[in-house]
C-alpha cells in the first residue's frame, strides 16, 4: 500500500509538472506531450517509456485498490457491532476519509482517462487531437473545472494523511520528531500537488490560459 | 529499619510483666501439639539451602510430562512457578480469577525489589539482608527460610534482566539502586514507580511462552473453590468457570497455592477488588494450618476514605515521607480550617515531636498508629466520614521551598498527579491528606522449609504462605519473596515430593472428589436460593468495619472478644439473609463475592482469636496491654517466640461448621542472629 | 448530583443486548466512576434487578482489567483508566452513555465485560524473551544504555487494557503489539528473537480478527499510558526487516 502510494506520489508530481507547461503556451505543452511519447527512442520504441510507466501505474493501482479493499473489509469485520456513541479525538478528517476519498479519486481517474487519454472526449464538442486545445476546451466548461477541483481536494486530503501514513508504514517515524516531520510533509505534499493541479483549470476558467 | 538502634532487652520495662497474665484466648481455642519444620537440613545457616537442594530427589525428565501440577495464582509467586515448572517439562495447569494472568495484584507494587547484589559496594551482603529481614520482622520469622530468601535474591535480578525487565539504569548502563524503607544500604532495584508491574510482565511473558510450548494450560476467569484431598494428599481442586458457571474438577499430582494475601478481610485495603482468602481458606478447612493470621501490615501513607461509597484505598509511595512533614492542628477547632490558614505555632508535627531522632521516617507500624491516635483524639483533618475526620497532613511546602517546585516534580510527579486525580486537590498548593490502610498480610498458610503445608502435596508460595516476614515486612521484600519462591525455591523442593509420583490415578467418581464438588455446588445453591434482603457488599463492609475497629492498628483483649461476638452474629445473619441475584450459569459477580465474603468471615474470626492469644506487641501487631511506659510496642520473647499455626476444627452446630480452632506452636530458634527489642526514639 | 445512565445490557455472549436507562441520584463528585456503578448496583440489588456486570480489579490504574466506553470515549473524558476517572469530571444532570469495548476479537461476556484473551494469544506468539529460569547471566554482564532502558520502560507500561482497540476505527491492536515489540526490541536481550517475534505476533493479531492499522491515531489518544504512535512505526520497521531476512 505504502509502496504503491509512493509511486503514485512520484507520478502525480511529474504529471503536475507537465500540466504546468500549459502556462508556457500551446506549443510548449504539445511538445511536452509529444516528448513523453518519444523519450528513450531509439532504445525504446515510440511510447515505450510511457507504456512502462503505465504498466507500473496499473500494477500499483491494482495493488493499491486491492489492499485498500482488504483493509476496508478487515476493519468492517473487526467491529460488526457499532458503538451507539463514538467520538473522534485525535484522528484528522483526512485520515477518516481515506476510503471514500480514495473511491472519489478512483471514479475521477476513470473519467479522467476517458476524458484525456483513452476516449478523448471533448465536452464542448471541439477537436480531440490537439492535447492543449482539449485541455483548454475542457476547463472552459465550468462544471468540468468543478469536478476537477473536487477531485483535487480529495487527492489533497488523501495525500495529507497518506504521506505521513506511508512514512509510518515504512517504519520511518520512530520518534516524536520524525512523526512531526512526516505530518508536516503530508501538508506540504498535499498543498503542492492539489494546488499545483488546480492552477491550470482555474486559470483556464478565468481566461488567463486560452487557445 | 536497620538504622534503628538496638537495645537488648534487659530487665522488665513493661506495665505488663511477662507471664503476669493468663491465657487471654482461653476458651476460644484448644491447645494442640507442637509443630516443627523438619525439612531444613540444619548445620551452618549458609549451607542449608545447598544441602537441601542436593538432598531433594530428582525427577527423571521423561517422567515429568506425566506429572500434573496445579498452580492457583499467576502473580509473582504463581506465574514464576508455572513458567519454571513448565520449562522443566512438567504438565502445569495455571489458574487465576482475572481475565489474564498479567492482572494479578503483584502488578500494583510500586517501590521496588530487594536483592543483596551489593552493586553499590556499601556493605550489603546476603547476611545483612538476612539480618535486616529477620529484625524488620521483629524476630518472628523462621531463620532458615529468611536466609535462603536473601541468598537467592541475587539470582532474581539476573533472571528478570534477562527476561527484559526494564529496571532503572545509571548513565553507564548499569543497574541503579535506591535505599528503601529506612535501610542504610541501597539494595532496592526498581522500574520507576511500577516495579511490580514490570516484574509481573516478565513472569507473565515467561508463562505465556510455556503456554505456547504446550507445557502450561492457562485457566483464566476460573476461581478455585475447594481443595481435593485424597488419602491425606492434595490431589486437585474444584474450580468454577466464572463465565459459564460450570463447576469443574481438576486433578493433579500436586497442588500449589499462590493466591496472594487476604487484606480484603478489612473490606477497605490497598488490595485488588478480587483479592481473597478463599483458596487458602478452603485448604485450611481441609487440614492446612493457618499461621499467624493476625499479622497485618498497615501502611501509613494512603489516600484517606472520602465517604461510605469508598470501594478501595490507594497507596502513595512511602518515599513521600522523605520530604513531606506530617502534622495535624493542635486545636480541634482548627480541623475544619484551610490548612494554609493555620499558623505554624498551632500545628503539631507529632512524629517529629514524639520521635525526635527518626521524625517522619519512623517505621510503618509506628507512623500508622500515631496517625490513628491523633485522629481518635479528634484532631484528624479532611471530610468527616461517619462523624470522624480520618486524615493527617503530609505537607510539602517546606520541601517545595527548599528544592523548588521543579525539584519536587522531578522526584514525585506521578504520585502528585495520582493524588490530584483521586482527590481533586492540588498537592503543590495544599498539603496532602493521608491515612493508614491495610496493605499486606504477613500471616498465611503454614509451610515448612520446602514450602509444603501440613497437607502433603499442597505447596504454598508468595503472600499466601506465612512467609519470611515475621510480624512485619520490610519494604521491597514481598516481590523478592514471591519471585524467590516461584523461580528458585519451589521448583527444587517440589521435585522431592514428585519423585514418588506419578501417584495413583484417581477418578472423578472417587468419593473425596464427589464430596468436594458437592460442597461447592451446595454452597452455590445456598447463595442463590437464599431469598435474603442484604447485599453481599453490605456484609463485607460491616465485617471490614469490625476488623478495622478491633483488629486493626491497636488491639485489646476486650475489643477482640467483642469483635469475635460481632463476627459470629454477622456470620449467622449472612448465611440466613444474604441476597444474591442471577443464576449460576453465567458471569455472576455477586455470587463470586458471596463465596469470598463467607470465607472472610471465618478468617476474621480466626484473626481475632490469634490476636487475642498473642498478648504481646510485635511488628504490625500491637496489643495495647503490651507496651512500654512511653507507649511503645513490647515483645514477650519468653512467651511468644513462636509461630501460631492454627488447625481448623469442625463443629456441626455452627453455621458452616467452624469449630474451636486448635493451636500448634512452632518455636522460633535463632542460631545465626540474636533477638533484640526495636526502639525508635 | 444526579445523572442519567444509558448502559449496554447483554445477558451473555450469544444473546442480543440493548441500551437501558437508569437514573442515579446522590452521586458524590469524590466517587470514582466505578464506585458510582457500585452504588447503582447496590440499588439494583435492593430492587431485585440483576446488577450491571463490569470488570475491575486493582482500581488504581495498573492492572488493565477495567475499561468502558464512556460517552464515546475509551476510559472516558480524561487520559486515565476507567477506575481512576472520578465523578467530578461530570456535571449534575449529565447523561452518560456506557458501552463495552466493541471489537469482534473481544467478544462480550456479559453487559460491559469483554473477553480479551486475544491479547494473551498475541503474547504467546512471540511477546517474550526465551530464557529458562536459572540460565540467566549475571545482570551486570550486559550494560544497557540508559536512554534505551528508559524507552523500553516507557512503552513497557502498557497495561493491556484494550482501549486502543476500542478506540481504533479499524479495531486494530497495533498499539498494544507495537508497545511490546518496542519494549523487547529496545533491549540487547531482545535482539535474538526480534524477527520471529514480530512475524509471529502480527500473524496472530491478524488471525484473531483485529483490523489493519491505517495510522489514524485514535489509539494513542485513548491510551491511559500514553503509548506513542512511534511503536507502530517500530513494529512496521521490524516487520519489513524480518521479511527481508526471509521470515
Ligand atoms: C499497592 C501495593 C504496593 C506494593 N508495593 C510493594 C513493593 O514496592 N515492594 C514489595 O516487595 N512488595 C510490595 N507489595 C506487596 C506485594 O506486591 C505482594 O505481596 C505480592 O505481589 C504478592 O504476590 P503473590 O504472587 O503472592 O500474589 P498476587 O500477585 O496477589 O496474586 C494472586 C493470584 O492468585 C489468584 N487467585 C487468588 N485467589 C484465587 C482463587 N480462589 N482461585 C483462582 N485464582 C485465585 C489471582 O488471580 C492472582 O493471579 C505491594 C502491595 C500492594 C497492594
Ligand atoms: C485509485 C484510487 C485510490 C484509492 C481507491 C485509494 C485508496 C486508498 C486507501 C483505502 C488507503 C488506505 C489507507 C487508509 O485507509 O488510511 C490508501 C492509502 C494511501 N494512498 Fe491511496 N487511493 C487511491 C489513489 C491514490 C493516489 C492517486 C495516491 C497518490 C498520489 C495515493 C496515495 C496513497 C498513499 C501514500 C497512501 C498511504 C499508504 C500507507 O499508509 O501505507 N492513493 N489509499
Ligand atoms: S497500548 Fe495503551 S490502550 Fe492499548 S492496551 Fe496498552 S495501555 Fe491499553
Ligand atoms: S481496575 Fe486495574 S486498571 Fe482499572
Amino acid at each position: 500500500m505504502a509502496a504503491s502510494g509512493i509511486i503514485f506520489i512520484g507520478f502525480v508530481l511529474l504529471h503536475m509538472y507537465g500540466n504546468l507547461k500549459a502556462f508556457s503556451g500551446h506549443d510548449a505543452y504539445n511538445e511536452y506531450a509529444e516528448h513523453l511519447r518519444t523519450i528513450g527512442e531509439p532504445m525504446l520504441p515510440r511510447e515505450g517509456l510511457l507504456w512502462i510507466i503505465r504498466a507500473v501505474l496499473i500494477v500499483s493501482l491494482v495493488v493499491h485498490v486491492y489492499s485498500a479493499a482488504k483493509l476496508w473489509r478487515r476493519s468492517n469485520h473487526a467491529r460488526t457491532q457499532r458503538y451507539v456513541v463514538k467520538k473522534n479525538l485525535a484522528s484528522s478528517f483526512s485520515s477518516r476519509w481515506m476510503r471514500w476519498g480514495g473511491l472519489t479519486i478512483l471514479l475521477f481517474l476513470i473519467w479522467h482517462l476517458v476524458n484525456f487519454t483513452i476516449g478523448k472526449v471533448n465536452v464542448s464538442g471541439g477537436a480531440t487531437n490537439d492535447p492543449y486545445n482539449l485541455l483548454v476546451d475542457t476547463f472552459d466548461t465550468w462544471w468540468m473545472t468543478i469536478i476537477y477541483l473536487v477531485a483535487m481536494f480529495a487527492l489533497g486530503m488523501h495525500l495529507h494523511h497518506g504521506v505521513w501514513s506511508s512514512a509510518q508504514t515504512l517504519g520511518l517515524t520512530n520518534n516524536a520528531r520524525a512523526r512531526r516531520n512526516a505530518k508536516a510533509l503530508g501538508w506540504i505534499v498535499a498543498v503542492v500537488i492539489a494546488g499545483g493541479f488546480s492552477l491550470v483549470p482555474i486559470f483556464v476558467l478565468a481566461g488567463v490560459i486560452t487557445k | 529499619m536497620t538504622d534503628m538502634p538496638d537495645t537488648t532487652l534487659t530487665g522488665d520495662p513493661s506495665h505488663d510483666a511477662p507471664g503476669a497474665h493468663g491465657d487471654d484466648a482461653a476458651g476460644y481455642y484448644v491447645p494442640g501439639s507442637p509443630i516443627a519444620d523438619t525439612k531444613s537440613p540444619g548445620g551452618p545457616i549458609d549451607e542449608r539451602w545447598q544441602t537441601r537442594k542436593f538432598e531433594a530427589r530428582l525427577v527423571n525428565p521423561a517422567n515429568r510430562r506425566k506429572l500434573d501440577i496445579i498452580i492457583v495464582g499467576t502473580g509473582l509467586a504463581g506465574g514464576s512457578a508455572a513458567a519454571t515448572l513448565g520449562e522443566a517439562g512438567y504438565n502445569v495447569k495455571s489458574f487465576c480469577y482475572q481475565d489474564s494472568p498479567r492482572r494479578a495484584h503483584s502488578i500494583a507494587a510500586q517501590g521496588g525489589i530487594n536483592a543483596a547484589k551489593n552493586y553499590k559496594e556499601d556493605g550489603d551482603s546476603v547476611h545483612r539482608l538476612f539480618y535486616d529481614t529477620v529484625k524488620g520482622g521483629d524476630y518472628r520469622s523462621r531463620e532458615s527460610n529468611v536466609y535462603r530468601l536473601a541468598e537467592v535474591s541475587t539470582n532474581i535480578i539476573d533472571q528478570c534482566v534477562a527476561q527484559g525487565v526494564p529496571f532503572a539504569r545509571e548513565y553507564g548502563g548499569l543497574l541503579d539502586n535506591r535505599s528503601f524503607g529506612g535501610v542504610q544500604v541501597s539494595r532496592t532495584f526498581y522500574a520507576r514507580g511500577q516495579t511490580g508491574q514490570q516484574l509481573l510482565i516478565g513472569a507473565y511473558q515467561a508463562l505465556e511462552r510455556q503456554v505456547a510450548a504446550g507445557t502450561v494450560t492457562q485457566y483464566t476467569r476460573h476461581e478455585m473453590l475447594e481443595l481435593i484431598v485424597v488419602d491425606g494428599k492434595a490431589r486437585g481442586i474444584i474450580a468454577r468457570d466464572l463465565v459459564t458457571g460450570e463447576i469443574e474438577t481438576h486433578l493433579a499430582d500436586v497442588v500449589v497455592l499462590a493466591s496472594g494475601g487476604y487484606g480484603n478481610v478489612f473490606f477497605l485495603s490497598t488490595n485488588a477488588m478480587g483479592s481473597n482468602v478463599t483458596a487458602a481458606w478452603r485448604a485450611h478447612r481441609k487440614g492446612a494450618y493457618m499461621a499467624n493470621p493476625c499479622y497485618t501490615q498497615i501502611h501509613p501513607t494512603c489516600i484517606p476514605v472520602t465517604g461510605s461509597h469508598q470501594s478501595k484505598l490507594t497507596l502513595m509511595s512511602e518515599s513521600l515521607r522523605n520530604d513531606g512533614r506530617i502534622w495535624v492542628p493542635k486545636k480541634k477547632a482548627d480541623c475544619e480550617k484551610d490548612p494554609r490558614d493555620i499558623p505554624e505555632e498551632d500545628r503539631d508535627y507529632y512524629l517529629e515531636r514524639i520521635y525526635p531522632s527518626f521524625g517522619n521516617l519512623v517505621p510503618r507500624d509506628i507512623a500508622s498508629r500515631a496517625a490513628k491516635n491523633v485522629c481518635d483524639e479528634g484532631r484528624g483533618v479532611g471530610p468527616e466520614v461517619e462523624g470522624v475526620r480520618r486524615g493527617v497532613y503530609l505537607d510539602f511546602s517546606a520541601a517545595i521551598e527548599r528544592l523548588g517546585r521543579d525539584g519536587i516534580e522531578e522526584k514525585y510527579d506521578n504520585l502528585f498527579d495520582m493524588y490530584a486525580r483521586i482527590t481533586g486537590e492540588n498537592p503543590y498548593e495544599t498539603p496532602m491528606r493521608i491515612y493508614p490502610a491495610v496493605h499486606y498480610v504477613m500471616g498465611g498458610l503454614w509451610v515448612d522449609y520446602d514450602l509444603q503445608s501440613t497437607i502433603p502435596g499442597l505447596f504454598v508460595t508468595g503472600e499466601a504462605n506465612f512467609s519470611d516476614h515475621g510480624a512485619n515486612r520490610l519494604g521491597a521484600s514481598a516481590l523478592m519473596q514471591g519471585l524467590a519462591d516461584g523461580y528458585f525455591v519451589l521448583p527444587h523442593t517440589i521435585r522431592d515430593y514428585l519423585a514418588d509420583g506419578p501417584f495413583e490415578k484417581i477418578e472423578e467418581s472417587h468419593p473425596a472428589v464427589v464430596e468436594a464438588k458437592k460442597a461447592v455446588e451446595d454452597r452455590v445453591a445456598h447463595f442463590l436460593g437464599t431469598s435474603g434482603t442484604r447485599s453481599v457488599d453490605s456484609y463485607h463492609r460491616e465485617l471490614g468495619n469490625i476488623m478495622w475497629e478491633y483488629c486493626g492498628m491497636e488491639r485489646t483483649e476486650d475489643g477482640l472478644k467483642k469483635a469475635i461476638d460481632l463476627i459470629r452474629t454477622l456470620k449467622d445473619d449472612f448465611w440466613r439473609n444474604v441476597k444474591v441475584l442471577g443464576t449460576n450459569d453465567s458471569l455472576n459477580q455477586s455470587l463470586e463475592k458471596a463465596g469470598r465474603v463467607a470465607d472472610f468471615m471465618e478468617l476474621g474470626e480466626l484473626m481475632c482469636i490469634d490476636a487475642l492469644n498473642r498478648r504481646e506487641s510485635c511488628g504490625g501487631h500491637f496489643r495495647a496491654e503490651s507496651q512500654t511506659e512511653d507507649g511503645e510496642a513490647l515483645r514477650h520473647d519468653d512467651q511468644f517466640a513462636y509461630v501460631a499455626a492454627w488447625e481448623f476444627a469442625t463443629d456441626p452446630d455452627v453455621a458452616e461448621g467452624m469449630g474451636t480452632p486448635v493451636l500448634h506452636k512452632e518455636d522460633l530458634v535463632y542460631t545465626a542472629i540474636e533477638m533484640k527489642q526495636r526502639s525508635y526514639k | 448530583m444526579k445523572v442519567t445512565l444509558k448502559i449496554w445490557r447483554q445477558p451473555d455472549s450469544v444473546s442480543p443486548g440493548a441500551m437501558h436507562t437508569y437514573e442515579l441520584d446522590g452521586v458524590s463528585e469524590d466517587m470514582s466512576f466505578l464506585e458510582m456503578l457500585d452504588v447503582l448496583n447496590e440499588d439494583l440489588i435492593v430492587k431485585g434487578e440483576d446488577p450491571v456486570a463490569f470488570d475491575s480489579d486493582c482500581r488504581e490504574g495498573i492492572c488493565g482489567m477495567c475499561g468502558l466506553m464512556i460517552n464515546g470515549q475509551a476510559h472516558g473524558p480524561e487520559v486515565t483508566t476507567t477506575c481512576q476517572l472520578h465523578m467530578r469530571s461530570f456535571k449534575d444532570g449529565d447523561e452518560i452513555v456506557i458501552e463495552p469495548w466493541r471489537s469482534d476479537a473481544f467478544p462480550v461476556v456479559k453487559d460491559l465485560v469483554v473477553d480479551r484473551g486475544a491479547f494473551d494469544r498475541i503474547i504467546q506468539a512471540g511477546g517474550f524473551i526465551s530464557v529458562n529460569t536459572g540460565s540467566a547471566p549475571e545482570a551486570h554482564s550486559v550494560p544497557v544504555p540508559r536512554e534505551d532502558a528508559i524507552r523500553a520502560f516507557n512503552v513497557a507500561t502498557c497495561i493491556g487494557c484494550g482501549a486502543c482497540v476500542a478506540a481504533c476505527p479499524n479495531g486494530s491492536a497495533s498499539l498494544f503489539m507495537g508497545a511490546k515489540i518496542t519494549h523487547l526490541g529496545e533491549l540487547p536481550q531482545g535482539q535474538p528473537e526480534r524477527d520471529s517475534r514480530v512475524v509471529g505476533m502480527v500473524a496472530q493479531h491478524d488471525a484473531e480478527g483485529f483490523g489493519g492499522c491505517t495510522n489514524i491515531g485514535e489509539c494513542t489518544a485513548a491510551c491511559p499510558k500514553e503509548i506513542p504512535l512511534d511503536v507502530i512505526s517500530r513494529l512496521n520497521w521490524d516487520l519489513h526487516a524480518a521479511l527481508r531476512h526471509g521470515h
